[in-house]
């Protein structure tokens, strides 16, 4: 019985970028390269070694965003996924975690899943609640947060490193599955990966073959309204000293002064 | 005035620090009604009350240990029917996030989180966060449905407020899902005996400069002195020199003290968005061109090896 894994994830601006606002205050994404999100790039290595666990599987990636958002299905694809879904349209632009969820439930059950596996959290906006929200919209268990994963005879099992304590979970499938950093180091696609991804067929699909209507989503249906963005004023220069033998001193009389000692 | 749901993050019954900082933010936007579920949910009320809730609803029951958070999210869901709040509060970590998230799909609300203040605004509550490792920060609300909004620990003082703590059993029935992810086996992550990295007033990290795992304990005894959690940078996490529980930073935690004192950590763009809120930000590198430079408020150029030990003798001396 073939294993359908369905694996999302997002392009996001790189990090090391300096990434600003747009007047309507969404992401500026034009003046900052984008790329796969790194946390999203654990769901797919997870996603990969789970389906060559299993007799017959199949691997999807699916992402929502503009039309630069396919250079990450790309990036999924070289790594070995065997196909991709690409949700583009110029209504979801603004959209916010609960109307991109919306869409990707919908564009999950019509691609046909029995796993979802996703990242911890976006580089970006860094929430980390898409994965919960996930599991509520299409009403399957929540396996998040797992730093092991491992997948056999319909059952997810799982390690979950959380605060207090460190949880062994286990549901049945259908299920939906959040990887940490800590699953274990993606692979780098090769040059045969990057060449097949190139084959690799890459569907398109709207929000009308998603059946949404376009006031679901984009930033005037979205559920949060962002009314400002303020660059953080530059830290007024601090003081630096070089060590000459007392540097440890002078710190313990500045954090002395500010009352920390 | 309007009721406002406080989710409650309690240990056996101790409630953590978060939790009141939130009570004090949710007396801003009406009255905190407190949420408190599973063993010793009962023993919060006293210090609830003390900070200003007028009920505590508490709830135990075998689902919300033995199964993974839906069950949670049935009880928060039941307090908000019986409560109808103007807005519903949790304290940010991981669990309550998504415990937030969930309920907010089903009553129909958007989701703010980690929201580092929160004030009362004409079309309900306005969190301000962080955004792009820090270097923005944003105002928002929830256009849709009852807010929900977590809370980044540490984004408000701890103030007495005594109210009633009326203690009231909260009803809940478990829905088909709440038994979907079992809870196999828990194994209680050891006590340090230092404050949770994350709540932590003082937070002392240590980088790539440190090397070594057996260099940490220089980085432990500073934070001892000041009574501070201990945190670790990607690369030295990476390295295996310090638990990735311990990890400040993008991939990591993200913490936001009074007082954050970095050392042998150059500062790089995915760590500073993992600290770049913290009041007062301390760094020491032998690298004067570091970019955590640009962030401090008192920099010391100089091999950490000398400089940490020193600092640590100097703050005992002080404390006598």
């Amino acid at each position: 019985m073939s294993l359908r894994i369905v694996v999302c994830v997002k392009y996001v601006p790189d990090a090391t970028g300096d990434r600003q606002f747009t007047e309507d205050l969404t992401v500026n994404r034009d003046d900052v390269d984008g790329l796969l999100s790194e946390l999203d790039e654990y769901a797919v290595e997870q996603a990969l070694q789970i389906a060559d666990e299993a007799d017959d599987a199949e691997i999807t990636v699916l992402t929502v965003g503009p039309e630069d958002a396919k250079d990450a299905l790309r990036k999924a694809l070289s790594m070995g996924a065997d196909k991709a879904i690409h949700v583009e349209d110029d209504d979801l632009h603004g959209s916010d975690v609960m109307a991109t969820s919306l869409v990707l439930a919908k564009a999950i059950e019509k691609a046909g899943y029995d796993l979802v596996i996703t990242g911890m959290a976006s580089t970006d906006g860094t929430m980390g609640v898409l994965p919960a929200i996930l599991a509520e919209r299409l009403g399957v268990p929540q396996v998040t947060l797992l730093s092991e994963v491992k997948v056999e005879d319909g059952v997810v099992t799982g390690r979950r490193d959380g605060d207090t304590a460190s949880e062994q979970l286990q549901a049945s499938l259908p299920a939906l599955v959040s990887v940490t950093d800590q699953s274990g180091e993606a692979r780098y696609p090769s040059f045969k990966g990057i060449m097949a991804a190139k084959k690799k067929p890459v569907e398109s699909w709207d929000l009308e073959e998603l059946e949404i209507e376009s006031d679901e989503v984009g930033l005037e249906g979205s559920w949060t309204a962002v009314d400002s963005a303020t660059q953080r004023p530059a830290r007024t220069a601090g003081t630096i000293v070089k060590d000459e033998g007392e540097g440890g001193k002078s710190l313990a009389e500045f954090l002395a002064g500010q009352k920390f000692i | 005035m309007a009721e406002v749901l406080v989710y409650v993050d309690h240990v056996d019954g101790a409630v953590r620090k978060p939790t009141l900082e939130l009570l004090t933010l949710a007396r801003r936007i009406g009255e905190p009604v407190a949420v408190a579920l599973g063993a010793g949910a009962e023993a919060t009320a006293a210090v609830l009350a003390e900070h200003g809730a007028v009920k505590v609803l508490t709830a135990d029951a075998p689902e919300f240990s033995d199964y993974l958070v839906v069950p949670k999210v049935d009880a928060l869901q039941a307090a908000y029917d019986a409560v109808s709040p103007a807005a519903v509060l949790l304290p940010s970590s991981a669990e309550n996030k998504e415990i937030g998230a969930r309920l907010a799909v089903r009553i129909g609300s958007g989701i703010i989180t980690d929201a580092t203040d929160l004030e009362a605004g004409d079309e309900g509550p306005v969190a301000t966060q962080a955004a792009f490792a820090a270097s923005f920060s944003t105002k928002s609300r929830v256009s849709k449905g009852t807010p929900v909004i977590t809370v980044k620990p540490n984004s408000a003082p701890v103030e007495a407020a005594p109210a009633a703590g009326t203690v009231e059993a909260l009803a809940v029935t478990f829905g088909a899902l709440a038994t979907g992810t079992k809870v196999t086996s828990r194994t209680p992550r050891e006590s340090t005996g230092r404050p949770e990295l994350t709540e932590a007033a003082i937070v002392v990290s240590g980088g790539r400069g440190v090397n070594g795992a057996e260099n940490f304990h220089i980085i432990e005894a500073l934070a001892d002195s000041l009574g501070a959690a201990v945190g670790a940078s990607r690369a030295a996490v990476d390295a295996g020199w310090y638990p990735h529980s311990n990890q400040v930073g993008q991939t990591g935690k993200s913490v936001s003290p009074q007082l954050y004192i970095a050392s042998g950590i150059s500062g790089a763009i995915q760590h500073r968005a993992g600290m770049q809120t913290s009041k007062t930000i301390v760094a020491i590198n032998k690298d004067a061109e570091a970019p955590i430079f640009d962030l401090v408020d008192y920099g010391v150029v100089g091999d950490l090896f000398a400089v940490v030990p020193q600092l640590t003798d100097e703050i005992k001396a002080r404390k006598g």
